[in-house]
Parts: structure tokens; sequence; C-alpha cells
């Protein structure tokens, strides 16, 4: 048994675990914290009976919140369909076939009736239903299942599931990036586990994450990203184990230029110089009344004849005065762990040997696309994702005129789910309009003794030349 | 080099993969003294490749040039000798991500087939996952087997010549997911399940015809299976492409301004045109006269614990 305990461990729920909320085809990250409300399809949840069960447990919601584990779930006892129809041409439409109001399901929810009992009772109720034909019976009550189900499964997250997640949740925040162009873009960029990958992304660190994840904690990633500091939200959401972090750099692309004229001194500057000087200025500041106050408070201490007030307040100057100097010493301390990662992502960078590129913003592709290039080793595969087909469009043409690259490709996917039933296959009645496009190719060794090729010149005519050996 | 880590430069025993533009590669094996023949010319194996840098460009006998590059599955998928139909890189993505692989992963697959996806997965589940690949046609198994060999591969997977319909994949409990391309998946969904883990993994099987889809999700449902879905997955290629465009002539303007076209418009009046003759050049994209319409179905389940 113990055996057994073991080897479920890494399968149970446990506090403080990332993880996904399913119910039906929506999904939603969250972290399981005791005594804490979470939303989810307009119903508040407590995750705390989750804890200690195992992933893909399916919970029945009960009122107030909490969890239950749903007893083993009779195979979809098909309402053996007694009674029904064969066609709907004496069905009328008028709103008026169901004698159930709101209210009373309303009631019914509140007395705590399950949803097999709520749709019993809705059947019951319609004067409609036995005309039906069995497949729209059967519609029906799948239709009503995913009204009244109460029910929310808790699983492990993967890049499948947060990049579905994403899409259907807050496209606008990964750029509208669909799942299957996410896919597309982790092969196309050959991720595997040892190498050394570049990525700009503005899509919340979903693509970050999906990266990291087939890497599996192996190799380097470096995270290159414009303004303050790398927006990661979504790598939070895979629930990584602590040593993949040792694997993912950042690196600010305002420091790219001089890291490429071999300009960047990263011992000495760090990414905010300005924020650099304030806090240089403020421990200054610090030190100085500081000592003062330290020459000055044993004596008061000793005189003992100061007001109560008095000594009150010094010993709260006291405790002031070592509060902010805590403070600036782990404002130094950050500083430090700054540049030290500063310089140790520059120096993954410099040897411009990276294996991959990755490539999803908003910003427009192509200058990124130009810049980062340039730390790629020859024959290895970049990959760059944009809304927008134009700006790809742009990128190719520069690439063709710079030349350095091969096999460039624009493409963009088209995805189409099916409904599978028995003499009721089709694909669904709705389809993603779009889920933005893709410039793939793969560097080569720019020739130095050559000008860069023309567009035509990729393949050039060859003239019969006779080589004598 | 392999085919799950890169490596800098051209060895004896390598597999490179000869980039003769245009989207056409053909994959070489390098070897001592070897040559191999391109429509530009001789490659010779000793002083063209080995010792080479990966990417580097390659003059050949007759004064064309070509670039060697590492392999990668991608790359194979598109060069590799086809000895079956086999399944391209678009689906291979869907496949990979639908299937949660990664690092440690261990599949089961069947058909081996030409070994295209077979690539593809060994790239993903290395160093530490094992793919155990099932091929009931025996010349092609051995063949597949030489060519994990060639390919560096070998010790993470396991190849059986069977029949996956009878014999499953000779494996049980073991499986983070399998994969199924055959004529009659429905009969190995059993051994499928056998295979998986007990708590549980992925499923996904690539059918052609909607009958086997159909017959499939009948199987997976009766045998537990949950959250079946089934769809397609295309590629549509973008040819990037200057294109000139004339603009009509409808007289001499009235109003004796210059020509009406846009500010960003670049005008080129071509030699032979009468001086009135404009033109816009646009940069745009179009695309293939023919695209593939349809590979197969894909058809993905989970298999709840057992």
């Amino acid at each position: 048994m113990a055996h057994n305990e073991d080897n479920d461990y890494e399968y149970r729920i446990k506090e403080g675990d990332h993880v996904v909320l399913k119910r039906g085809d929506v999904y939603k990250a969250v972290q399981i914290q005791r005594k804490k409300k979470v939303i989810f399809e307009k119903q508040w949840i407590f995750l705390d009976n989750a804890v200690g069960h195992l992933y893909s447990t399916t919970f029945e919601i009960a009122s107030g919140g909490t969890l239950q584990p749903k007893e083993n779930k009779e195979t979809e006892s098909s309402t053996d369909v007694q009674v029904a129809g064969t066609d709907n041409r004496h069905i009328n439409d008028d709103g008026k076939s169901q004698k159930l109001t709101r209210d009373d399901i309303e009631t019914m929810k509140e007395q705590g009736l399950t949803d097999k009992e709520i749709i019993k009772q809705l059947i019951d109720n319609s004067s409609t239903f036995n005309n039906k034909t069995g497949y729209a019976q059967d519609k029906y009550i799948k239709k009503k299942k995913k009204k009244y189900e109460n029910t929310v499964m808790v699983l492990k997250p993967t890049c499948r599931i947060l990049a579905m997640m994403y899409h259907g949740r807050e496209p606008g925040k990964i750029c509208h990036l669909r799942y299957d162009t996410l896919a597309q873009m982790l092969t196309l960029a050959n991720i595997h586990a040892g190498s050394k990958v570049l990525v700009f992304e503005t899509c919340a660190g979903l693509v970050l994450g999906s990266i990291m994840e087939r890497m599996g904690g192996y190799g380097s990633v470096i995270q290159m990203y414009p303004g303050g500091g790398p927006v990661r939200a979504g790598v939070e959401c895979f629930g990584f184990p602590a040593h993949f972090h040792d694997t993912l750099h950042e690196f600010p692309i305002c420091h790219v230029n001089a890291l490429l004229a071999g300009t960047l001194d990263a011992s000495a500057k760090d990414s905010a110089p300005e924020e650099k000087q304030l806090s240089v200025a403020a421990e200054e500041e610090q030190k100085q009344p500081e000592a003062e106050q330290q020459e000055g408070s044993p004596e008061e201490e000793s005189m003992e004849a100061n007001t109560g007030d008095d000594v009150g307040q010094d010993q709260e100057k006291l405790e002031i005065e070592k509060r902010q100097e805590a403070k600036a010493q782990e404002r130094k301390v950050k500083l430090e762990e700054k540049r030290r990662k500063l310089a140790a992502a520059a120096a993954l960078l410099e040897g411009r040997n990276a294996d991959g590129l990755v490539i999803a913003s908003h910003f427009h592709p192509c200058s990124v696309l130009l810049g980062l290039l340039k730390f790629l080793s020859p024959s290895r595969p970049f990959v760059v994702f944009s809304q927008y087909k134009e700006t790809l469009i742009e990128c190719y043409t520069k690439l063709k005129e710079q030349g350095g690259t091969v096999n460039l490709m624009l493409t963009d996917t088209w995805l189409r789910h099916y409904q599978v039933l028995p003499d009721r296959t089709h694909p669904l009645l709705l389809m993603s309009g779009g889920g933005g496009y893709l410039l793939s190719g793969t560097t080569v060794a720019t020739d130095p003794s050559k000008p860069a090729g023309s567009p035509q010149a990729e393949e050039p005519a060859p003239k019969r030349q006779k080589v004598k050996d | 080099m392999s085919f799950v880590e890169y490596s800098d430069f051209i060895q004896d025993g390598d597999v490179a993969i000869v980039h003769l533009g245009h989207n056409s590669v053909t994959p070489v094996k390098v070897q001592h003294g070897a040559q191999t023949q391109t429509r530009y010319g001789v490659i010779r194996h000793s002083t063209d490749l080995i010792g080479q840098r990966y990417g580097s460009k390659v003059t050949c006998s007759k004064g064309g040039w070509v670039h060697v590059l590492h392999p990668t599955p991608e790359l194979w998928t598109v060069s590799l000798p086809h000895r079956t139909q086999i399944l391209y890189t678009t689906d291979i993505a869907m496949v990979t991500m639908m299937l949660e692989l990664k690092p440690g992963s261990v599949v089961c697959e069947s058909g081996t087939g030409s070994g295209s996806l077979s690539h593809a997965i060994l790239r993903t589940i290395a160093p530490t996952g094992h793919l155990h690949t099932v091929e009931f046609h025996q010349q092609r198994a051995e063949k597949v087997v030489e060519e994990f060999k060639e390919h560096r591969v070998d010790q993470l997977v396991t190849v059986r010549n069977q029949d996956v319909c009878k014999d499953g994949f000779g494996v049980t409990g073991v499986a983070d997911a399998v994969f199924l391309d055959i004529p009659s998946p429905w009969e190995a969904v059993g051994h499928a399940k056998a295979a998986m883990k007990k708590h549980g993994g992925r499923l996904c099987s690539f059918s052609p015809c909607i009958e086997q889809v159909q017959r499939t999700c009948e199987a997976l449902t009766e045998q537990g299976f949950e959250e079946i879905r089934s769809l397609e997955i295309l590629l549509r290629v973008h040819n990037v492409r200057p294109v000139t465009l004339q603009l009509p002539d409808f007289g001499p303007d009235s109003s004796d301004s210059s020509s009406q076209a846009g500010p960003e418009a670049l005008k080129e009046a071509p030699p032979s045109a009468t001086p009135n003759h404009a033109s816009l050049k646009i940069k745009t994209t179009t695309p293939p006269r023919e695209m593939p319409g349809h590979t197969g179905y894909l058809t993905f389940a989970t298999k709840p614990r057992t």
C-alpha cells in the first residue's frame, strides 16, 4: 500500500498547487489556497476539499461552495427512450411547452435537487418532449445537463489546457494566438530538451511557459523583454518545479545593441540606472541621521530624566531606522541579484549560438526579428507569430533581401472540430475565424565574401563548367 | 549530430540535410570519400562536408551552391524516403501538443510506417522518455530500426514487429500517450488502454475516413475514454510576391493636378508605355494553385484513472 501511495503522490492535489478548473469546455487557472473563495462559472467555490484528492477528480459543488467528490458516475444511463416521435412536423415552438417556471427551477436548485432530478422534472413537465425524435430528445437532455450540471474537474496544468483556456477566455492577452498555432510554433522551432532558446513574447507568458514545458528543465530559455520587466504571469500557471526556473533567464532589449556592439558592461550597469541612483541616494540619507542618532540615543537613554514620550519616540526612531537600513540592505541585495542575472544572460547571448528563436508579440515583428536573429547559430530554426499577415510579409521581404535564411514559409492553419455521433456526424457549426500567422525559417551561414544575394539569386542558373579533377 | 541534440560541425557518419533551394531538401549520409550528386554538381563529403559548420554554403562541382543543414524531425519529414503515406508537420505539431508530450513522456505508437512522426516524438521526449513503436510490416520495421540507429536515437526507442490489434504494444501500464495510425484503430483501443498508465493518459487516432472515426469514437466510449474530440487541421501557405498592377488611364485630368494615386504608391512607368501609364507595386501573398485539402481526422481522448 505504501508503494501505491508513493506512486500516487505526484498525482495528488496539494495546497499551493496551480491547477485548472474545468467544466465542459470552460477552463480557469487558479491556485489552491485554503479558505480562499474562487469564482468559476458564476459560482463561488472553496477548493479546500480538493487537497489530497487525485488530479482529474470531478467534484460536485455543494451549497456553500464546498467541493464533494462525485460518486462513480453511472454510465450515461440513456433515459431509455420509450416514447418518441418521428419528425417535427407537428411540434410548435411557441415557448409554452415547459410548464415549470424559472422560479420553480430556482426553488428546486435551492432545495438541493441534483441536476439529474431537475432534468427529470423538466422532461416530465414538457408537453412536447415525447413528440421529439430520439435524437432531439438526446440533444435536449445534453443541453440541460450542460446548463444544470454542478460539477468541476480539477486538472493538472499543461500547455494544451492553458493554451485552450487563454484562447477561450482572454484571447486579447495572447495576441489571439490560437492553440494549434502555438502547437505549430513549438514544433517548427524544434523546441527540445537541452537547447538554448530565445523568446520574445507578449502573450502573458503562455508561449514562454509552453517552451519551458517542452524543454523539461534542460537547457536554457532567455526571455528578451521590452520595458521595465518580463511579464510571466502565465508561466506561474504551469506549476513548474522550482528547478525549472534555474533555466529561465531574462534580458532587456534596450541593451541588445550594446551587447551586439560589445559595449555592454554588465558589471557596472543595471537595467534601471535611475533606480540605482535613487537607492544609493536613499542609502546615504539614512546613514547620516542614523549615525547621529546612535551617538545621541545611548546618552539619552542613560539620562532617564526624559519624559516617557521622549524615550518612546527615540526607540521608535531607532526601530524605523533599523527597518530603513534593512530595506536598504534588501534593495542592495536585489540590485546585486539583478546585476548578476543580467551578466548571466549576457554571457549566454554573447556567443551568438542560440538554437532557436520564437517571437510572438504585439510589437511589429520586423525589427525584433532582424535584431534577435543575430544571436542564432547557423542552421537553426526561428518562428515569428503575428496576428497580421502584412507584418510578416515585410519580415519575409527583408529577410530575402539580407540573406542568411532559407526555407522561409508564411503560413496559417485552418482548424475545424467535428461532432461524431452515430448517424449524426458533421463538422461543428461554428469554427474559429483565424488563429494568426506564422513565418518560419532556418538560419544559414552568412557569406562574408559575397554581397547579400538578390532575391532571385537563391538558386543560380548553373553554367556548364567543366571541372577538371 | 543526432536528431535530438544539436551539434555545430559535420562529422563522418552524420546524417545531414542538403537544402537545394525552393524548399527542396535531400538527406545525405556523410561518409569519408563519398560523393553526392545534385543538380548543381557533385558534393565531395571529405572536402565539402566533414569538418564544415552546419549551415555552411557548399559550392558544388558545376558551380552552383547549396546549404547543408543540421537534421531536425521537420526537415526529415519533408526529405525522408517514403515507404508509406506519412504524417506531415502540421498534424504532427497538433498531435504533440494535444498528447501533452514532453521530456520524459513514454509513448506507444502504431504503425511506425516511414517513421515521420516517430522522429518528432523522439525529439520531444528526449532525453528521459521512451517510444514503443509497433509496425506489422517486417521490412519497414527493419528499415526504421536502421534509421533510428543512424540518427543516434536508438536508445530512446523500441521497435516491435507485430500486429498491434492482436498483440498490443508489448508493454502494459507504462504509457503517458498512445498514437494510432492504422486501418482499424477501434480494434486496438483495448490494447491502447492496457498500455497506458493506471493514472491515465492521452490517446490520439488518425484516420482518413470518417467511418473509421465513427467506429473509433464508439470504441473509445465503450472503453471508458473521456473528452473525446475529433478535429482536422490544414496548412495554408502564403507565397509572398511583389505584384505590379496597372493603373487605368481615364484621360487627362481636368483639374490639371498630377496623378491621383495615393501617397505611398510606388509608381513606375514601364519603359514601353505611353507617358500616362502608371502602375502600382504591392507586396502581397498569393495562394498556391492547389493545397492539401485533407490529410486525416485527428481524434483525441483522455483515459481516466483505472
